[in-house]
Order: C-alpha cells, then sequence, then structure tokens
C-alpha cells in the first residue's frame, strides 16, 4: 500500500464515523426532550459535521482525483463507507442516544488529542480545532450518564439497557490494519493501545459515578472500516443521499 | 410622594414618552395579559417552526446547505428559549405556557400548518416566511415592553441571516437545471399567499389592534406591514427570474406601491381553526417529544434533587 493510499483511508475512517454520526444526530433536531438539549444536541451534531467537512475535503485532496467533500458524501455507496457500525446504529430513545456518544466521545477525544503530535500537518490542524469540542462533547455525554445512571430508576434500567446493547460495538473502535500500522510507523497515526487505555479508564470513572455496571466484553461486531454494515446503513444512505442522486450534476 | 393619581393615566404617560415598560412596573392586567398571549405565540412559533425545517436536515442536498440549516434550526430554538423566559418576567412559568402549546389551548403561527415538500421549500421558509416574520420583528424592537424589545433586538440579527440565506437557495436554484427551477417556483407558489396570511387579518377585521397601537405593542398595522413587505419581495423574485403567483400585481404609479389580489381568507381561518395541512402532525410531534423526554426530565431533576440533598447534609 502507498503512503497516499493509506493517508486516504485513515483520514476517510476519521471523517465517515463523524460524517454518519451526525446524520443520526440530526434526526433529532426539534425532537429533543427538553429546549436546551434540543440546541445542546444540534451544536454537537454542527460540530461533528465541520469537522466531517474538513476530514472529507483532505481525504478528497490526500487521494488526488478531484473529489470534494460532497462527492465523497453523496456520491459513495454503503460498501465504499468505512465508519464504525456504532456510529449508524439508530437513535432509539434517549439514553441509547447519549451511551452511543458517549462511548464515541471517550474514543474521540484522546484520538484527537493523539493527532495534534501528528507529523501531517493538516490533520494536526484539523485536530487542533477539534480537541476543544470533543472536550465539550464528553463532559456533556459524561454527565447526562451519571444523571441517567443515579438520576430515578427508570432512567437507570434504560441507561444500563442502552449500554448492554450498544457495547458490541465497541471493538470495532480499536481495531487496527495494515493502513494503521504503515501510518504508526511514519508517525501520522497514534497507536491505538494509548487510545484504548484513555477510553477504558475514562468509562470506567464514568460508570462507577453513574452506578452503571460495564458490560463484559463478549462478541464484537466487526466489519465497519472494510464496509460491510448493518441493514440500517443503506437505508441512512438512501435518506442522505436521494435529493443529490435524483438530480446529477446540479448545484445547490 | 409624587405618585401620579391613576395608575393607568401614569403608565400611559410613560408610554407615550417612549419609556419602555419593565417587569416590576405596574401594567393594566390587560397589558400583562396580551403581552403574555403574543410572547407566547411567538415562542411556540419559533419552537414548532423547527419541525418543517428540521423535516430537510437528513436530506439536505450539500454538506454546507445542511450545516447552515441545522444552524437555523439551533437559531430558533434559541429564539424559543429567550421569549420563555420573556413570558416569564409576566409572572407565568415556561411550564404552563408550554403545556398551553400541547394541550392546543395555545396558538402559533400558521404559516408553520403548511409542509414542506421539496428541497426548494427550505429556500421560501427562510425567503417568505421569515423575511415576512423580520417586518413584524423589526417593528418589535421598538416595542414598549422591555424585555420583549432586546430579546427582539438579539433575535432580528439572526433572522435576517436567515432570510439571506433562504434567498440564497431560490437564487442558486433559479439559475440551476430546469428541474430545479420549477422546483424553486413550484416553492415559491405554493408559500406566497400563506406567507401574505403572516401579517394576520385586514386591519379592518382586526380588533385587538388599536388597543395594541395605543399601547405601543405593535407599531405599524397589519396591512402597512404586508404592503411594505410585497414592494420589497417582489423586486427581489424579478431579480433571481421567478414570478409571484399573483395575476393582479401591478406597480401603481400613484401610489408607488404595489396592487394586489385578494387573500383567501376561508383558507386563512380554516387553518387557524386547526384544520391546516399539518396542524395535527405538529401537534402530535410536540406533544411526542414532550411525553418521550418526561423521563428524561425527571431523571434531571431526581440527580439534582439528591446532589442537592448530599451538599447540605
Amino acid at each position: 500500500m502507498s503512503m497516499s493510499n493509506a493517508l486516504f483511508t485513515y483520514t476517510l475512517r476519521r471523517a465517515d464515523d463523524l460524517l454518519i454520526l451526525s446524520q443520526r444526530l440530526g434526526e433529532w433536531c426539534g425532537h429533543g426532550p427538553v429546549l436546551e438539549e434540543d440546541i445542546a444536541l444540534t451544536n454537537r451534531t454542527l460540530d461533528h459535521l465541520g469537522e466531517a467537512r474538513n476530514l472529507l475535503t483532505y481525504a478528497g485532496q490526500v487521494e488526488g482525483k478531484g473529489r470534494s467533500e460532497d462527492d465523497l458524501a453523496y456520491l459513495r455507496m454503503e460498501r465504499e463507507f468505512t465508519n464504525v457500525k456504532l456510529v449508524e446504529t439508530p437513535n432509539g430513545n434517549y439514553a441509547h442516544t447519549l451511551v452511543r456518544s458517549f462511548l464515541f466521545d471517550a474514543y474521540h477525544l484522546p484520538l484527537m488529542q493523539a493527532l495534534l503530535e501528528s507529523k501531517d500537518e493538516q490533520l494536526a490542524a484539523i485536530a487542533g480545532k477539534a480537541v476543544k469540542e470533543a472536550t465539550y462533547h464528553l463532559r456533556h455525554s459524561s454527565e447526562w450518564l451519571i444523571r441517567f445512571g443515579d438520576g430515578t430508576e427508570e432512567s437507570h434500567q434504560r441507561a444500563q439497557a442502552a449500554l448492554d446493547a450498544i457495547w458490541t460495538y465497541t471493538g470495532e473502535l480499536f481495531e487496527t490494519d495494515a493502513v494503521d500500522a504503515e501510518l504508526v510507523k511514519a508517525g501520522i497515526a497514534p497507536d491505538i493501545a494509548s487510545i484504548q487505555e484513555a477510553w477504558s479508564k475514562t468509562v470506567d470513572a464514568v460508570l462507577a459515578e453513574a452506578t452503571l455496571k460495564r458490560p463484559e466484553d463478549g462478541f464484537m461486531a466487526t466489519g465497519g472500516r472494510n464496509g460491510l454494515h448493518t441493514e440500517q446503513m443503506g437505508f441512512l444512505l438512501a435518506e442522505m443521499q436521494h435529493v443529490t442522486r435524483a438530480y446529477p450534476g446540479a448545484t445547490w | 410622594m409624587t405618585e401620579p393619581i391613576n395608575l393607568e393615566e401614569g403608565f400611559q404617560a410613560k408610554i407615550d414618552a417612549e419609556l419602555k415598560i419593565e417587569p416590576k412596573d405596574w401594567m393594566p392586567d390587560a397589558y400583562r395579559k396580551t403581552l403574555v398571549r403574543q410572547i407566547s405565540q411567538h415562542a411556540h412559533s419559533e419552537v414548532v417552526g423547527m419541525l418543517p425545517e428540521g423535516n430537510w436536515i437528513t436530506r439536505a442536498p450539500s454538506l454546507r446547505r445542511k450545516a447552515i440549516l441545522l444552524a437555523k434550526v439551533q437559531d430558533e430554538a434559541g429564539h424559543g428559549l429567550y421569549l420563555y423566559s420573556a413570558v416569564e418576567t409576566l409572572g407565568t412559568s415556561r411550564e404552563k405556557t408550554i403545556d398551553d402549546l400541547l394541550s392546543g389551548k395555545a396558538k402559533y403561527s400558521s404559516i408553520f400548518n403548511y409542509p414542506t415538500l421539496t428541497w426548494a421549500d427550505i429556500g421560501a421558509i427562510g425567503w417568505l416566511v421569515d423575511g415576512a416574520a423580520i417586518m413584524n420583528q423589526v417593528m418589535l424592537c421598538r416595542t414598549s415592553y422591555g424585555p420583549y424589545a432586546r430579546a427582539m433586538v438579539r433575535i432580528c440579527k439572526e433572522e435576517s441571516f436567515h432570510q439571506r440565506q433562504g434567498y440564497e437557495i431560490m437564487s442558486v436554484l433559479s439559475k440551476g437545471t430546469e428541474e430545479q427551477q420549477a422546483m424553486a417556483q413550484d416553492a415559491l407558489d405554493r408559500w406566497w399567499w400563506p406567507s401574505l396570511m403572516m401579517f394576520g387579518p385586514t386591519d379592518a377585521n382586526s380588533p385587538h389592534s388599536a388597543q395594541s397601537m395605543k399601547w405601543k405593542i405593535k407599531r405599524q398595522s397589519n396591512d402597512e406591514l404586508r404592503q411594505t413587505f410585497i414592494d420589497r419581495t417582489v423586486q427581489q423574485a424579478e431579480v433571481i427570474g421567478l414570478t409571484i403567483p399573483d395575476p393582479e400585481l401591478k406597480w401603481n404609479e400613484g401610489t408607488k406601491q404595489y396592487d394586489w389580489g385578494t387573500i383567501d381568507w376561508t383558507e386563512f381561518y380554516d387553518v387557524v381553526a386547526g384544520n391546516g395541512p399539518c396542524n395535527k402532525e405538529r401537534s402530535a410531534a410536540r406533544n411526542k417529544a414532550h411525553d418521550e423526554g418526561e423521563w428524561v426530565r425527571n431523571a434531571a431533576m431526581a440527580y439534582a434533587a439528591k446532589k442537592a440533598k448530599q451538599k447540605a447534609a
């Protein structure tokens, strides 16, 4: 694999996680449990989308085939998307949405912190902007997890059920392959082991305060990084892409 | 002591002198009631207005448009918050105000009972609906009740950005493919008359207007605002090559404004009465969000109470 191929794939994987998560979170806009949360969740959606756009644009440049952020977002099919399955899982109830975000935020923040040191200047610059936002996101989702876990019996049960259901999707965050190996060697990507350690520490600390139980690591879902997604992914893309695809070549 | 002999006269004198009424000032009950009704309707309009636009967030045809739309709908949630706070300064809790929306007792702008059927509707809402709302809101920056006027100053800044982005969507579509142009014209055709209805009944049929003008809650009449909006918007439509769906529309050299056709007031009163295309859907969506959010709000309150108790112990 050439270095530019590896860098393209690595950047695209980061972009797809954020794009698909923002697509899911955008479904909440106008339907949140309280107006303040509608605003907070939309803020998060905007941050993820903004970071995804920076990463997609950069991936297009690295690839060198003239693909724009919109080409990459709207004109790829299911099998070409490289996000983890975690972010494409349907929103479910508010506990499910925030547990999903918490498990992602606890991974995203240390990843962006590590990328500040990347030898790739563009990735380091994108991380520079993302760290501030990701810090806020993790605080927001952690606080809600604690409120749910230590709030009412109902909220505790809902949060625990969400955690138990989603846990199987967390393994994928820490998978590595030849793409990662090459970029770690070049000082562009961080070693995933250090990210996993930071993630695990955050998860333990927040779950302890929330009086929630960390699920056992059982079977872990896999495939997203290589374009093997859940059945929901096709519907998500159909909704996201249909207008753009219905009018080929149009500008908006 | 130089207290005015008559509180009501003192109050009116203050308004006539262009002084703002503040929450702790004495005010007639009817003034308070009118404001609570008007500001809460305005707040509800912001919140219900999130629904027709939110409908297109997941389908926006470019990532840039998606980001702009998200930011716009988020602004509306923010406007809802300031306005609910302004209602609270008049002694009505946010909970009570929202309960009135959910039960169907309180109204919101009827325009949000129309459906967003194509992407061009997002352009038409920004251009026409926000454009019409701004006419009213610019006037309200000078309204006599201080907290309302101040909220409006902030809201107006964001609304003018909303109007521009809507017009820009329409402008891009009208320069686009034939299908895009048709989409833009169709949206204008559907949104034009409902936008004119946003200014409310004609002055002759607007029973509360005279008192609101005397109290300087309103400062221009429905018909005046509507005419200004038409004069401005017709020119904007010409610039981007779209046709206003009114065969009677004609420049009047004598009055220096446009003459125009007749609003279908039957439709207006039907939609106000609950029989618009989406009244039931809007109400159902707000109620669903509220009901499904109940356990979330309860958890937050229970947790806050627990923490407060621990702190006190």
